[in-house]
């Protein structure tokens, strides 16, 4: 056998699999999206007519589906750098020179990364009970009523945030800190005899070396943080009043709740051009800045 | 100012800057694991314990009740193998595709190879979940609807195990290869013999995401399987969250025995998981 017949019989495996399970669906779903795939073509395909851009047009017409881009969106620009910001505190602190137990630390701020998201969303909303969670009753001690986290439409997204922050913080930081040990030494030597201080240090050091590695933490946290299902569907399903309904949410409810899914395929693709905008516009900023 | 006195109040600061790191970390530390500790002691308190004011720390007396009684009456003893089953089933799976993919595009010379791999690369923007309603229905044609085939299939490959395997297998040398060629080893016979076992950290790393990321999964096989017979934890978890509301001890448990395999798993091989880590995001 050759090197190149065994080149494709090795990638061929493969290969059928995206093919057959992502590429075909990703493309079918185009095709979806443009007709009026419901209940009833799925009992008989002679129900299906095409819609051209019907469905497209009729979202953009439907208050809950602008309702749940605002609260992705939402979720997105205030968790994102709040994400960001903890995992890069979280990186200098087990990378100054200061620290003891690093290891140990690491794993213990790793720790959460690795849980099965459902499992810690069902924790969560215990904590954030209103009459019986833990977090109520420290915030008592402080002097504080109790918040109806979950149930009040101002608090569940923000909660929902915190919850999010909490969970995937550790992967970014342990991204940062290979970038910060790559760092060279003497930069900050050099800095030091200039008599900076530690924050000019960070400014004018740290930041502009960690650019690249920022901008990819970055693309990266916002295209997942866009895909927003799992928390609202465990912690809030969608209430209190629709505030944490996501994109995705609601994709999913037209789709297995409703089988409208035609309908839900033109919310996947609207979607996807959100992130694909938002991810380009953040790589064409990193680049004009020169973080690239 | 003496010199003796400079030297004391730079000491003096140094310590207090250890402290606060050392402090911040140790916070940071509660904080990441309060929930999980949380969660382990509420699940062995009696049914109605944790609901009390103030909410109790630790069980007052230790009972396996919940337990009993979740893989009894609830029935999550089935939904632990199932996803037991499945994950082994796509780690296996998932670990022979990918690294036979992740060899080829690495070291084998084949017509279009790179365009091709440029392709899985740019696939990695389009978010899984547009490809989920049409991949509904393919296994609705198929029959594979609420069945593990149906969690299996589709997670068989990932551009990221074969962009994985790629990066590690280009460090293969080349004359190794080409020896073994002259010497009349078949390509299979190659691949097993002598590049499978220098692939080794590799594909232990990739085997912990594999088995991780079909462990954790929620979505795909909310949407494909249908009947708590077949769910994995996850979703046998989130269902019953939508029905036991007030039962938290019970919940607890459910959520012990879904987080502890993951977690063990992480915390005895850390080293390949974080090197995978890095070695798919920042190297990339």
């Amino acid at each position: 056998m050759s090197a190149r017949l065994a080149g494709w019989l090795f990638v061929g495996p493969a290969l059928l699999v995206l093919g057959l399970f992502f590429a075909l669906p990703v493309l079918s779903a185009l095709a979806l999206s443009l007709t009026d795939f419901d209940l009833y073509a799925l009992a008989d395909m002679r129900n299906l007519r095409f819609v051209a851009l019907d469905n497209y047009l009729e979202l953009l017409r439907t208050p809950l589906f602008w309702k749940a881009l605002w609260n992705t969106t939402y979720f997105v620009v205030v968790g994102v750098p709040l994400s960001v910001a903890v995992s890069l505190g979280a990186a200098l602190l087990l990378n100054a020179p200061a620290a003891r137990l690093r290891g140990l630390f690491r794993t213990a701020l790793f720790a959460p990364v690795v849980t099965t998201l459902v499992a810690v969303a069902v924790i969560w909303r215990y904590l954030f009970h209103t009459s019986y969670g833990l977090v109520n009753w420290a915030l008592g001690h402080l002097g504080i009523d109790p918040v109806d986290w979950l149930g009040d439409p101002r608090w569940a997204m923000p909660t929902i945030i915190l919850f999010a922050v909490w969970k995937n913080f550790g992967y970014n930081m342990v991204i940062f800190l290979a970038g910060l040990q790559a760092i060279p030494r003497d930069l900050y030597e050099a800095a030091r005899i200039d008599g900076a201080s530690r924050w000019q240090q960070f400014l004018h050091i740290t930041l502009p070396q960690l650019g690249p590695v920022l901008l990819v933490v970055g693309v990266i946290t916002v295209s997942g943080y866009f895909q927003l299902f799992a928390e609202p569907y465990v912690m809030t399903r969608g209430d209190p009043l629709q505030s944490t309904v996501s994109v995705l949410y609601f994709m999913f409810e037209e789709g297995f709740k409703w089988w409208n899914l035609g309908r839900a395929s033109a919310v996947a693709f609207l979607l996807f051009v959100v992130i694909l905008a938002a991810t380009t516009l953040m790589l064409r900023l990193g680049r004009r800045r020169g973080m690239v | 100012m003496s010199a003796g006195q400079s030297i004391g109040r730079e000491v003096g600061q140094s310590r207090l800057h250890a402290l606060l790191v050392n402090g911040a970390l140790f916070a940071l530390a509660l904080v990441s694991l309060a929930p999980l500790l949380w969660m382990l002691s509420v699940s062995f308190m009696p049914t109605g314990e944790a609901a009390r004011f103030p909410p109790p720390l630790l069980p007052s007396e230790l009972s396996g009740e919940n337990y009993r009684a979740l893989f009894g009456r609830t029935g999550m003893g089935r939904n632990f193998l199932n996803s037991l089953l499945v994950a082994g089933a796509i780690t296996i799976g998932s670990l022979l595709v990918n690294t036979l993919a992740g060899y080829a595009f690495a070291k084998l010379r084949f017509r279009g190879r790179d365009r091709l791999f440029q392709l899985l690369l740019a696939a990695l923007v389009v978010p899984a979940q547009v490809a989920m309603l049409p991949l509904f229905l393919l296994m609705k044609q198929l029959g594979l609807v609420n069945s593990y085939a149906g969690v299996v299939l589709p997670a068989l490959a990932s551009v990221f195990g074969i962009f994985l395997v790629r990066q590690y297998a280009r460090s293969i040398p080349d004359e190794l290869l080409e020896a073994a060629r002259i010497d009349g080893a078949g390509e299979w016979r190659i691949f097993f013999s002598i590049v499978l076992p220098m692939l080794k950290p590799v594909l232990v790393t990739l085997a912990i995401f594999s088995f991780m990321a079909a462990w954790n999964d929620f979505m795909w096989p909310l949407i494909v399987l249908t009947d708590q017979e077949h769910y994995t934890l996850p979703v046998a978890l989130a269902t019953l969250s939508r029905e036991h509301i007030m039962d938290v001890e019970l919940m607890m448990a459910g959520a012990v025995v879904t987080v502890l395999p993951v977690l063990l798993l992480f915390l005895l091989l850390q080293r390949y998981y974080i090197q995978g880590l890095l070695l798919g995001s920042v190297k990339g």
